[in-house]
């Protein structure tokens, strides 16, 4: 028993050492390893978090009062908008939206002046808020074009507008003094939502499509025949074949919260260790579908357009693209099939919210699932058999 | 163990199903002896792939019982795994590992931990002249040597039944018999080998060979045997307008087939024909014949009836 231990250990040791070499040697793997995660977060990060200039702007302005005009000009000043009309009434201003004339109405109350000064942290007060004025209300609104996302999540940054200038002295900031009204698109997204995001996407496409094509090429290549010739048990091989993309993986991880947090300033606001644990879950989940895909499949091809096969639904539906929330019923049980949609929770969940794993079992149960499934059918499934 | 290595009744692969169905082997009973070198002998997709493959248990057979090694399969195929080594007619090893890391993994795999793996695998890159490429990318090797290489990993858990699968196809005729010679050595340490290939002086080195035509096995026995028992006589015809004459030969019932060799035409007469010499004195005129003793060339283009005659 001792003995079959032993070799079974050193059967999954000589594959693992067997891929990592391979690998290392493997020029377009290795560079694919780093670049698909590296390219892919630049351009997507970038892509949406591009500061978007000169967004045409109306004006509703029914305060008309020294406030509201430093107020326009500081928001012109930052050169996100240019106020290109002006208008006279609310429905007019949503008018505008609506038929597109205007990406964004600021809009500014008649008693703008008196909600600012109820605010207890406006510099001119002291410290004091009026007591009269409880709750504090916004002190104006921006009115924002939602379907158009790139626009909306600049537009966000400007409810932070510097109210120092208003104020004209020193201001602790920051303190949103605009309340921000989407239209049509209810749920905004920006670089710090995005990276977590692609986190995911980019994990599983990569730990599915490199596990089963490691497999496949054995095939392919005739190596294959050689190797179900030894004593070699099928569980050895699967996890010999994954634990070198569980490094992968981990690279990949790595690689993408330091591009998010460094260029992106995505805040980690979770611990490491919970972050890597459900990234390891994740990445887990993953492998064991490309093993499950390897068995499924003849050539690195179909390989390939059978992880395309996963992916599409893994963006679509996971809640990368589309709010979980806002998806039909079908739609949310084909999401809680795939691994994303529940790695996608977690690791928004630890990134953005410091969410605890704890009060995330479900989630974590689920990756656990998946992957106990996925090694024991796909090690039921491969054969040491050619035909 | 039985005195017969292997052993197979009837046995058939059928590729593909209804009318684009394919019989790649065909009803074959094998019987090899322990400790012989058997050879299957034929021409490209004649099914020895196919047979060896069932033979290792990586394919079920359509139909029939096959025994290795006293194990029945496909039923027992993991059992047998330790005991049997396979060269794969594809070059199976890794082409981005090194000589010696391939042999290393294949120690490994096979279980040879440390000091054991280390001295077996230096010991066959010393045997199989490995030595100088064993830093090596595999895929950068000669013929000759991945060769060796397929030879020395299939090998190295000393296996008792080994399996070559056109072992020699990519490799010179100097390599050719250097690579001959291990594979004797390996025997008379008491190694059963079944080679396959397509040359028939190759077939001609094994103890007792199968000839094979579209997966049905036309003839088998000792070459010697073969040869002997052929059911024709070679007569070689020298002069000149050959191939005119083969013409004329080859319509003729009592003649299997008439090939040409440089200056001379190689004629198989049926042994239906008495005094053959006389006989084809009819058709050669005053050109000089003479009766030689047949090849396992003629006892191939015999038992296939003519058809793979050059
Ligand atoms: N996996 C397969 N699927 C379908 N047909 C096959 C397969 N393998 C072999 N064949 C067919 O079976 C026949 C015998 O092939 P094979 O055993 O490879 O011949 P050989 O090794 O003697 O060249 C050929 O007609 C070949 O096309
Ligand atoms: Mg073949």
């Amino acid at each position: 028993m001792r003995v079959n231990a032993m070799s079974s250990l050193l059967r999954i040791r000589a594959i693992v050492s067997k891929e990592l070499r391979q690998l290392a040697r493997d020029r377009m793997t290795f560079g694919m390893i780093v670049m698909i995660p590296l390219m892919q977060l630049m351009l997507f990060g970038y892509a949406i978090n591009t500061d978007v200039r000169h967004v045409p702007a109306g004006l509703l302005d029914l305060s008309q009062s020294s406030y509201s005009r430093y107020l326009t000009a500081a928001a012109e000043a930052s050169q996100a908008v240019d106020f290109t009309r002006v208008y006279h009434s609310l429905t007019e201003a949503e008018q505008a939206i609506t038929q597109g004339e205007v990406k964004a109405v600021l809009y500014l109350p008649a008693d703008m002046g008196r909600r600012l000064l109820s605010h207890a942290d406006f510099p001119g007060n002291n410290g004091y808020a009026y007591p009269s004025q409880s709750p504090v209300q916004p002190v104006g609104q921006w009115l924002v074009d939602g379907s158009d996302t790139m626009v909306a999540a600049s537009l966000r940054a400007l409810r932070n507008l510097p109210f120092t200038e208003v104020a004209g002295q020193a201001y602790r900031q920051p303190v949103p003094h605009l309340a921000l009204v989407e239209y049509f698109n209810p749920e905004q997204r920006s670089a710090v939502n995005i990276v977590p995001g692609m986190l995911a996407i980019i994990l599983t496409m990569t730990m599915i499509m490199f596990t089963a094509a490691a497999i496949v090429r054995e095939r392919e290549h005739g190596n294959m025949e050689f190797l179900i010739n030894t004593p070699i048990h099928t569980i050895e091989l699967m996890l010999g074949k994954v634990v070198p993309y569980i490094l992968v993986g981990l690279i990949q991880v790595v690689i993408i919260l330091l591009i998010g947090h460094l260029v992106f300033l995505v805040p980690i606001r979770g611990g490491l260790i919970t972050l890597f644990t459900a990234a390891l879950l994740f990445i887990s989940a993953s492998l064991a579908i490309g093993l499950v895909i390897s068995t499924l499949t003849r050539t690195q091809l179909q390989a390939m357009q059978m992880t395309v096969f996963i992916l599409m639904p893994s963006i679509l539906l996971s809640g990368f693209m589309f709010p979980y929330d806002a998806m039909p019923e079908p739609a949310q049980w084909i999401a809680e099939a795939l691994p994303a949609t529940h790695f996608m929770r977690l690791i928004r969940g630890i990134i953005l919210r410091d969410a605890s794993l704890t009060g995330q079992t479900a989630d974590m149960l689920w990756l656990l699932m998946f992957t106990l499934i996925g090694l024991v059918f796909a090690s039921r499934r491969f054969k040491k058999r050619l035909d | 163990m039985s005195a017969l290595a292997i052993e197979t009744h009837q046995m058939t692969r059928i590729f593909g199903h209804g009318k684009e169905a394919t019989t790649a082997v065909d009803h074959l009973d094998l019987a090899v002896p322990a400790g012989t070198i058997y050879g299957f002998l034929g021409p490209n997709g004649c099914g020895k792939s196919t047979s060896i493959r069932m033979l290792t248990g990586l394919l079920q057979p359509s139909e029939g019982d096959i025994s290795v090694l006293g194990h029945k399969l496909p039923r027992d195929a993991e059992a047998l795994r330790p005991q049997i080594g396979y060269m794969t007619q594809k070059f199976s090893l890794y082409d981005n590992l090194s000589v010696a890391e391939n042999l290393d993994f294949v120690g490994e795999i096979y279980g040879f931990a440390g000091r054991r793996r280390k001295a077996r695998t230096e010991e066959l890159m010393r045997l199989y002249d490995l030595g100088h490429h064993r830093r090596q990318m595999a895929g950068s090797l000669s013929g000759g040597q991945k060769q060796r290489l397929s030879l020395a990993a299939a090998t190295l858990h000393e296996p008792s039944l080994l399996f070559l699968d056109e072992p020699t196809s990519a490799v010179d005729p100097e390599n050719r018999r250097e690579f001959w010679e291990h594979l004797f050595d390996l025997s008379s340490n008491g190694t059963t080998i079944l080679v396959s290939t397509h040359y028939m002086d190759e077939a001609e080195r094994c103890h007792a060979l199968a000839i094979l035509e579209k997966g049905v096995k036309r003839a088998d026995g000792p070459p010697q045997t073969l040869m002997q028992d052929m059911g024709a006589t070679v007569i070689e015809v020298s002069g000149d307008d050959l191939r005119q004459l083969k013409q004329t030969l080859v319509q003729q019932d009592g003649i299997l087939s008439a090939a040409q060799l440089g200056t001379r035409l190689r004629v198989l007469v049926r042994d239906q024909i008495r005094e053959p010499q006389q006989w084809m004195r009819q058709f050669t005129g005053g050109r000089p014949l003479e009766t030689v003793r047949p090849s396992l060339e003629d006892v191939f283009v015999v038992a296939t009836g003519g058809r793979h005659a050059g």
